[in-house]
């Protein structure tokens, strides 16, 4: 089976969720790399130095800067002539232009794989990751997004693909990007790092938020992430959502201050390999998920913590 | 301009979801069923529009068995002003939904579609998608923001990282993502109101649509279940267990 495999990127580097979707691409055949963007030889290079691949496929045109679904489902269409699946990893951009492929093509997609099971069977999570489901197609061609975290991540050197120029149809005219807004920190991104600290409501404000998560996250040299009711009081901005309309995460350590642990919270991390969990309420539901929980009060136990660590 | 909302019934998210013993799906029954959250989002949005003057009419729609109609009529509830409903008492995937929903956007020709960004039981987030691509429309998903000016749409996007902000060309496609609004509840009067309200029932039959499932559900199961964790008593507790674990050195 030939696999083609949309490479994230941002214009530099390949982004991490590419090499988790390589490694699952890798599962079903070869995998051939599509880089779409506007001035990439740099990210061409990158990957086609990625363990396993045999074909880079560089798409350079300003149309396909911004990763706009209507101009990049086309192209992609076009080059599934020859080939039997697409791959992408299940990031917003990933989610965005794989059902639009899908639907060109008339097939179904598969969302958010977390194994494959067969040419045509994999595994996948619904209603909140609360059921696993394995699925069987029929279509001719697969279309599939793939869960980073369910994954290992390909090799990022050891490969050496044939780098190809293609051309498409370019701009449909239909969308232009008008700009972006992108929330700048030197942290380690959300769903790469080892290491979680989430904050949720009971943190009571957006600069207590900061004075008691931050140290903590910094000691760690953790990620910062955040419950949908935390997000929602403006204590966090939306990017370090977690949960089941957010990220989804699976680090080695999550910790949990003062999240409740509601089933959509749950969804997005409960594969981490180790949760803690500090809550005053001793009946949270995060407790049933927790390897280690610590009951009382944040505000105390957190500055206290930090300053032992 | 007109608008058409598709709505979905779906267990209600507050209810933890149980797996049939023999594997072959949730437990359904005598459950409490509701509108997908982002749906509910979506039909405010339109709403909203409607109040500012720039849509005319709502058309909200639903695929699916009987009961959706209920669906329907809550929609109607919040202030849509017409329903369709697509009876089927099978499953219908996404590309279904997507196809019936195109031949529905060829006979009402709206100016918009506002989807959820996804169904809260089959998690797919793909039925927006793949109606922008069978129209041929531009699509703005996971919207957080929607400014209709002329003949364009401006659509702010929850991206990985931040927002995004895209303009499209009318007629267009967008799903909704939690921050766009917060959903109003239909009041008694306009609960009533809603019952007098046309709804026309259909069949995938009636638009010519083919909706035969292309994926087989093999099985369903339970997660693997997490081992019980242990309670610590103190912060000095807790510090030694992160250096067990090698979190710190």
């Amino acid at each position: 089976m030939k696999t083609l495999v949309w490479v994230e990127h941002d214009g530099g580097t390949v982004k991490e969720s590419t090499f988790a979707a390589v490694t699952a691409a890798a599962k079903l055949g070869d995998v051939d790399l599509l880089v779409a963007g506007s001035g990439v030889d740099g990210v061409a290079q990158a990957a086609a130095g990625i363990a396993g691949v045999t074909t880079v496929l560089v798409a350079d045109d300003a149309a396909y800067a911004h990763n706009l679904a209507e101009n990049v489902a086309p192209l992609v269409v076009d080059l599934m002539g020859g080939r039997d699946a697409f791959v992408a990893a299940a990031t917003t951009t990933g989610k965005n232009i794989a059902p639009r492929v899908a639907a060109l093509l008339d097939v179904m997609q598969i969302s958010e794989i977390l194994s494959v099971e067969g040419p045509d069977s994999f595994t996948r999570p619904i209603y909140a990751g609360n059921a696993i489901a394995t699925v069987k197609t029929g279509d001719a061609k697969l279309v599939l997004t793939v869960r980073g975290t369910a994954f290992d991540k390909a090799a990022a050197t050891g490969g050496s693909a044939t780098i190809e120029a293609v051309t498409a149809g370019g701009d449909q005219g239909l969308s232009r990007f008008v700009g972006s807004e992108i929330a700048g920190s030197e942290r380690p991104e959300l769903t790469s790092a080892k290491i979680i600290v989430s904050g949720g409501r009971a943190l009571g404000s957006e600069e207590q938020f900061h004075a008691l998560i931050d140290p903590l996250a910094d000691k760690l040299g953790a990620a910062v992430g955040a419950s949908r009711a935390a997000v929602d009081a403006g204590y966090a901005p939306n990017d370090y959502q977690v949960g089941q309309t957010g990220k989804i995460v699976a680090p080695e350590v999550y910790i949990a201050v003062g999240i409740s642990g509601a089933i959509q919270h749950l969804a997005g991390m409960k594969d981490s390999k180790v949760i803690v969990a500090i809550n005053k309420d001793e009946d949270a539901p995060i407790f049933q998920v927790a390897d280690v929980g610590l009951v009382g009060d944040l505000f105390t136990l957190l500055p206290e913590l930090t300053a032992k660590l | 301009m007109k608008v058409l909302v598709p709505v979905k019934r779906v267990l209600d998210y507050n209810v933890k979801p149980r797996v049939k013993a023999d594997g072959t799906g949730v437990d359904l029954a005598n459950v409490k069923m509701s509108m997908n959250p982002f749906d509910e989002i979506a039909v405010e949005e339109a709403i909203r529009l409607k109040e500012k003057g720039v849509v005319t009419e709502i058309v909200v729609v639903s695929i699916g068995e009987e009961k959706a109609k209920d669906t329907l009529r809550t929609a109607l509830a919040m202030g849509a002003d017409r329903a369709i409903h697509v009876v089927s008492d099978t499953k219908v995937e996404p590309l279904g939904v997507a196809k019936l929903l195109k031949a529905i956007a060829d006979e009402e020709a709206p100016g918009l579609v506002i989807l959820g960004k996804q169904a809260i039981d089959d998690d797919n987030n793909q039925t927006g998608q793949m109606l922008a691509a069978l129209t041929g429309w531009a699509q703005g998903t996971f919207a957080s923001k929607v400014e209709l000016t002329g003949d364009r749409v401006d659509v702010t996007r929850e991206i990985d990282g931040g927002l995004e902000t895209v303009s499209l060309a009318l007629p267009a496609i967008i799903t909704t993502d939690l921050r766009l609004n917060e959903p109003r509840y239909a009041s008694l009067p306009n609960i009533m109101k809603a019952k007098s309200k046309p709804l026309a029932a259909k069949t995938a039959a009636d638009y010519g649509v083919d909706v035969t499932p292309r994926l087989t559900t093999v099985r369903v199961e339970e997660p693997s279940k997490r081992q019980a964790g242990v309670k610590v008593a103190d912060t000095d507790e807790l510090v030694s267990k992160l250096k067990t674990l090698g979190v710190v050195a």
